[in-house]
């Protein structure tokens, strides 16, 4: 630019409030001001009404006995464990359904979104027909219609469905077989790590062999079956140091193994299915915003399409479908909430739920189930403008 | 569902640093009584055909309201769940709770809010499919179990197992109502409350015959109505509402004989009449406020036998709710 909009004749200073750099710094001062100053005034009101009605205040509470039960603990958990625990608990609950949710939202709703755009009519009515019954109904009652849907067909406790003799599905969940692990087992998660190491060294080296000289290993294949085969092979080595503890039916339920609770299952499922049809929608327009003469150009290279949408289209269409992506992730983790409704432990149900009940300290309780969500939806949202960064086009 | 809470916090935080003792003024002032109560608990609070709430609970406010207002029907009911409550109270939005809330030692020195008295002496109990074939509480180890969030019948489940040595999971639902769908869906073999709300819960079954309540009573329920700490004539109007409607009973007025026990020659009944001296002048009400109580309301007896009682559909026995002169704990200090 050659106009400098500052520049002014050489000489005497004009006074500050004719400057502009000077006069919008004291505004912004003045503003933080302010909004300290309201800060300050809410925590003050808060902490002088609170006295005032004699109701206990401050973060003692976390330290008392809870003296309840939860249904599923992911640490060790007891009723005489405290109220910070039962904080841990519940947020280990929501990470869970948050982050299998977010998984399974990704591979239902990239596979729909896909299927959405294939010329096969039938396979692309379906998508069709999935995308607008799901994400028309309120999230509240698929989670409602799931959870009673789920317990209304299962068998009781008794009649329990039985895969093997070791696998039981009743309406209280899924009973699995627990693995535990004898001395020696060490050797098998090394095994695996060694084998995920090995696969990326050779996936940078093929893919540098390939910059260099064309030629190209079926690299993927290659670490597939070193990340499943050399565990596999180490297990047989070691003699298989595991013994299963199975699940049996003792008195009014299964004991033993572990449980899958049906409060789970249909939060997961709600919550994936609901999402799913928001991503796919997503993906679908994040494809058609490359322009067909991309396709095109890459069938006319002779790419068989499977090909072509690796190659061509995802990676371009990436670009446009993380942003809203990362909404959708948020949007995920922040519904998990109403698992309140069905009874499933989360952070809302066991901290914000019972554990405000019983200490009464509203304020506090709620502070910090806050500050949760956002510090999740914080570091989701960085991971994903990360990535998004990384995938973007780089314009030559 | 938890916009009371919401707004409650709010209050506390942005409010106005309110002076504490002018609860009796605003209620005055509003001409109508702001009573949190159930949502749906038949006998307690529920609502009616009439398009208000009835029940045991309400009536304590409706006695409130009679004695303050002259009127039993200046009450403006407030449906709470019992996560929300406790803050509604704490934060204005209702100027007293009755609403089947146990007594404790720690809501009631750390949660800003004083008990005023027993309106129903309750105990936390179990419910069990009849085909199960269990008698006793003792025989649940591993159950699945169960109960409403946020209650006392939570932790009293996590003592009773844990004394017992015995195991169970914990199914914990919002509502009232969901915890019956689950109990009927088969995903929890019991179902435990306070032993008032199990029958009430048990005539919403679709089949009330094919469950059973076991006998074991676990643990102490003192459910009673709740003021804000901090305004002494309020807490005592309230209080002794609820003295004013036990004390008629022990008497014999009813809301049928009341007009006749004016002329009563007995000192107790002028005195609770407000006929020969003025109690209520201290509280701050007009000398009639317990006559308009029993005549609106009607005695402790009337009110329990109309909504728990043998004339409602539950037809609890009086148990430890009858007075003390019939084998109950029920006892009110005289009003003189």
């Amino acid at each position: 630019m050659s106009v400098r909009p500052n520049a002014r004749p050489v000489g005497q200073k004009p006074p500050f409030w004719r400057d502009r750099a000077k006069r919008a710094l004291i505004f912004q001062l003045l503003l933080v001001a302010a909004v300290a100053a309201f800060l300050l005034y809410i925590v003050g009101n808060t902490q002088a009404n609170l006295e005032a009605r004699g109701i206990t205040t401050g973060f003692g509470f976390l330290s008392n006995t809870a003296g309840f039960g939860i249904v599923q603990t992911l640490v060790d958990y007891s009723s005489q464990s405290t109220y910070g625990r039962t904080f841990l608990v519940g947020l280990l609950n929501t990470l869970l359904v948050g982050g299998l949710g977010v998984l399974a939202a990704t591979i239902i709703g990239f596979t729909v979104g896909i299927a959405r755009l294939s010329p096969n009519w039938l396979l692309a009515r379906l998508a069709n027909g999935y995308i607008e019954i799901f994400r028309n109904i309120p999230l509240l009652l698929q989670i409602f219609f799931w959870y009673f849907a789920v317990l209304r067909t299962l068998p009781s406790a008794r009649d329990s469905l039985a895969f093997g003799e070791a696998v039981f599905l009743n309406v209280r969940g899924l009973y699995l077989p627990e693995p535990l692990f004898e001395s020696g087992f060490g050797i098998i998660p090394a095994t695996f790590l060694v084998a995920i190491i090995a696969s990326i060294v050779l996936v940078v080296w093929n893919k540098r062999r390939q910059d260099a000289t064309g030629k190209r290993l079926p690299a993927g294949w290659i670490s597939l079956l070193l990340i499943f085969g050399l565990p596999l092979l180490a297990l047989v080595a070691t003699g298989v140091p595991v013994t299963w503890d199975m699940p049996e039916l003792r008195g009014f339920n299964f004991r033993g193994g572990i449980t899958i609770i049906p409060e789970f299952l249909a939060l997961w499922l709600a919550l994936s299915i609901y999402t799913a049809s928001f991503i796919a929608e997503i993906v679908r327009s994040g494809i058609q915003a490359i322009s067909h003469g991309q396709t095109e150009a890459a069938q006319a290279l002779s790419l068989p399409r499977k090909l072509v949408l690796r190659l061509v289209i995802i990676p371009q269409a990436l670009r446009v479908i993380i942003p809203p992506l990362t909404s959708q992730y948020l949007n995920l983790i922040k519904n998990s909430s109403l698992a309140t409704a069905i009874g499933y432990p989360d952070l809302v149900s066991v901290f914000a739920g019972t554990t405000l009940n019983q200490t009464g300290q509203a304020i506090e309780v709620i502070a910090m189930t806050m500050a949760v969500y956002l510090t999740i939806s914080l570091l989701v949202s960085m991971f994903m403008n990360w990535f998004n960064a990384r995938v973007a086009l780089v314009e030559r | 569902m938890r916009n009371k809470l919401m707004v409650g916090m709010a209050a506390l935080m942005a409010g106005p640093l309110l002076a504490q003792a002018a609860t009796l003024d605003d209620v005055l002032e509003n001409d109508s009584l702001r009573c949190g109560v159930n949502a749906a608990q038949p006998g307690f609070s529920a609502l009616s055909d009439e398009d208000t709430y009835l029940g045991l609970d309400t009536d304590v406010c409706r006695a409130v309201a009679a004695a303050v207002l002259g009127d039993a029907e200046k009450v403006q009911f407030v449906p709470l769940d019992s996560v929300e409550r406790f803050t509604a109270l704490q934060s204005g939005e209702v100027e007293m709770l009755s609403r089947t809330t146990t007594w404790t030692s720690s809501r009631d020195t750390s949660m800003g809010v004083n008990f005023t008295g027993v309106s129903y002496y309750d105990g936390q109990a179990f419910m069990v499919a009849g085909d199960l074939g269990v008698q006793s509480a003792q025989e649940l180890d591993g159950a699945a179990v169960c109960t409403q969030a946020g209650t006392t019948s939570e932790l009293n489940l996590a003592d009773y197992f844990r004394v017992n040595d015995m195991s169970y999971d914990p199914v914990i639902f919002d509502a009232p109502e969901q915890s019956i769908i689950g109990f009927e869906e088969g995903r929890c073999d019991v179902l435990s409350s306070d032993a008032s709300q199990l029958y009430a819960q048990r005539m919403q079954l679709s089949d009330p015959e094919s469950a059973v309540v076991l006998p074991e009573i676990i643990s102490k329920e003192p459910l009673g109505p709740a003021v804000r700490q901090g305004d002494d004539q309020w807490f005592n109007i309230v209080k002794w509402s609820l003295f004013a409607m036990i004390n008629a009973e022990e008497y014999g007025i009813s809301s049928t004989n009341v007009d006749e026990m004016l002329d009563s020659e007995d000192p107790n009944i002028a005195r609770i009449l407000g006929q020969s001296d003025n109690y209520g002048e201290a509280m701050g009400l007009e000398a009639d406020w317990a006559y308009q109580i029993i005549k609106q309301v009607g005695n402790y007896a009337e009110m329990f036998d109309r909504n728990v009682g043998q004339d409602s559909d539950f037809a609890i026995s009086r148990g430890l709710n009858a007075l003390w002169t019939d084998g109950g704990i029920l006892y009110a200090p005289p009003i003189r």
